[in-house]
């Protein structure tokens, strides 16, 4: 979504130079004189943008700005509070919990980045050769449902999918595998990668979906004439679908980061943050601070903790995956 | 293009089990919803005699008339307004540019990959100074503001190629700025604006942070929201959790099944601009 950051905020279609007026009102009697142009008053401009700038900076910029400032008090959200500098930051690096929570949060980019991005590479360039049939238009909508449905709803779903005696363990006592049954989502070293999962489950169908529109747009032509040069599936891979893809897939990992640092919905459905601390996260341990603690600047140091690393994971990706060729 | 028969059954496989995967979760709830409610089934099991029953008892439990008509307010108190001044942001920001457009457009688009959570705790007391805590407005105001930068970065993106010669014209004709946004910009910008209402129709609904920090009362609340509220309340009766859970989700399902053409493409679109 930073795309635009690093993107040039230059206009490409400024210089756009052959007139295209057939949607116009009539214009034929008169020839301008001048060329009255877009020359808007400067106030003009700004009274459209004002009701936007009005919402965002009541109820973004400001609060964001608050979120800084809580950050060096102590307050328990009621009575007075106290300046205390950078002590909810150096909390937030040294509380082993509060640490753990960030740890947990990259822990869960290898299930809600690099499983949903390599599976659906792996996917879409094996379902490119039936990309327009009948079975591929079906699947666009199946492979959709988790993005239309709310997180809270796939949390629930997967809560019981994943309990005692739910379809994962069925599947595993069919196929022989008694002995590694469990309360996945209950035990201590599964409950992370469970969580995983879920966000897997979610991210896995848009990020095949994305990638698959990518290819598409690709020549087949390119695909013949490495056929034709005797390269395999495995060749035409490396050479022609992983360079063509690296817009889409910079899109896919960076949502797909987002949604793995920014977890919250999720996590407090299936486990609310346990067993114990085992799949505690930057969000819902801000959830929890803030409202259940109420300890309000540990909460916003973590939440401003959790914007930097956003950002700092986001944008070197915007930068390396950026379309150099515009 | 010669393709390997193999290759082409290995496509229908592979696509073939992902959509299992993908449905599965579904199929367990629904099978689980008709058993007995109050017992505790296995994941995949058609129960002997099926409970349809506890669909109209989930209904009740979860108030999902009550439900209903509280997402549907909050929508319609989110989606036109979010459109009507996104639109005209992004009409001036990138059709009018003027005077420091560029510098605007780079202050919202700060905000794109802005984690909700990072705002939710100053959010809920200024929303509590403003007396307006459990009130739909308590989600309805944050959720315009935290729309805008993606809704402004969207509509811009839409702007920026529209010819300026069509304005021109226009301009000649004697239209002022608000009729040339009005009568000739909105217009076309249909297709644009018609995806972006889907998208937040859709973040609108599905909202649960904002629902559960700021409304204690789940019938003030989004869809996600009440889902969270329900679970707390039934999470140890399963079937009757996950009748709720279907419940729940129909009017998403429902509305997606008839738009879908026009969801898929906008998400995907939603995706690559974002």
């Amino acid at each position: 979504m930073a795309r635009a950051l690093l993107d040039d905020v230059i206009d490409v279609y400024e210089a756009r130079s052959e007139p295209r007026t057939e949607a116009l009102p009539p214009t034929t009697a008169r020839s301008p004189a001048r060329p009255a142009g877009l020359r808007t008053s400067f106030w003009v401009g700004w009274l459209f943008v004002a009701p936007a700038l009005l919402f965002y900076g009541l109820f973004v910029l400001r609060p964001l700005l608050y979120t800084f400032w809580y950050s060096l008090y102590r307050w328990d959200g009621i009575g007075p509070s106290t300046w205390v500098g950078l002590q909810n930051y150096s909390k937030v690096f040294t509380d082993p919990d509060l640490l753990k929570t960030i740890v947990h949060a990259f822990e869960l980019i290898a299930f809600f980045s690099a499983i949903p991005v390599l599976l659906g590479l792996a996917l879409a360039s094996t379902i490119r050769q039936i990309a327009t049939s009948r079975l591929a238009l079906a699947a666009r909508t199946v492979v959709f449902l988790p993005q239309v449905i709310p997180l809270v709803a796939a949390g629930i779903a997967w809560s019981w999918m994943l309990s005692s005696t739910g379809v994962v363990n069925q599947v595993l006592s069919h196929i022989g595998l008694d002995g590694i049954t469990r309360a996945w989502l209950g035990d201590f070293s599964t409950a992370l990668p469970a969580v995983g999962v879920i966000g897997a489950w979610v991210l896995l169908g848009l990020c095949t979906l994305l990638l698959l529109a990518g290819i598409s747009k690709i020549d087949p032509a390119l695909y013949e004439a490495a056929r034709l040069d005797g390269a395999g599936p495995f060749r035409e891979f490396v050479h022609i679908t992983m360079p063509s893809l690296r817009q889409e897939i910079g899109v896919c990992v960076t949502v797909t980061v987002i949604a793995a640092l920014a977890s919250f919905d999720i996590v407090y459905i299936s486990s609310q943050g346990g067993p114990g601390n085992a799949t505690m996260v930057p969000g819902l341990e801000i959830y929890y601070q803030a409202f259940s603690e109420r300890q309000v600047g540990v909460a916003s140091a973590l939440a401003v903790v959790l914007m930097v690393l956003v950002l700092a994971c986001v944008l070197p990706i915007q930068w390396l995956t950026r379309d150099r060729d515009r | 293009m010669i393709v390997a028969r193999r290759e082409i059954w290995t496509a229908r496989t592979l696509l073939v089990l992902l959509m299992a995967i993908t449905v599965l979760p579904f199929v367990s709830l629904f099978t689980t919803a008709l058993h007995q409610s109050g017992t505790y089934p296995l994941g995949l099991d058609w129960p002997s005699e099926p409970h349809w029953g506890n669909f109209a008892d989930a209904f009740r439990a979860a108030h999902m008339g009550e439900l209903l008509k509280s997402s549907l307010l909050i929508v319609a108190g989110v989606v036109p307004a979010s459109l009507l001044i996104a639109t005209m942001a992004g009409f001036a920001i990138g059709h009018l540019r003027m005077t420091g457009s560029r510098l605007l457009f780079l202050v919202f688009v700060i905000g794109l990959t802005l984690p909700f959570e990072g705002v939710v705790t100053p959010l809920y007391y200024q929303v509590r100074e403003l007396g307006l805590l459990n009130t739909r407005w308590a989600i309805i105001l944050p959720l315009i503001g935290l729309f805008m930068p993606f809704s402004v970065f969207w509509m811009r993106a839409h702007f920026v190629n529209m010819p300026d010669e069509l304005s021109e014209a226009a301009r000649v004709d004697g239209a002022n700025t608000w009729q040339l946004f009005w009568r000739i910009h909105v217009p076309l910008a249909t297709p644009a604006i018609s995806s972006l209402a889907i998208l937040l129709f859709l973040w609108t609904w599905n909202q649960f942070l904002l629902a559960i920090v700021l409304v204690d009362d789940p019938t003030k609340r989004t869809m996600a929201g009440a889902l969270g509220a329900f679970q707390g309340q039934w999470g140890t009766d399963i079937p009757l959790l996950c009748a709720g859970s279907l419940l729940i989700l129909t009017p998403t399902l429902v509305v997606f099944l008839i738009f879908q053409r026009r969801f898929v493409s906008a998400l995907l679109q939603g995706s690559l601009k974002g």
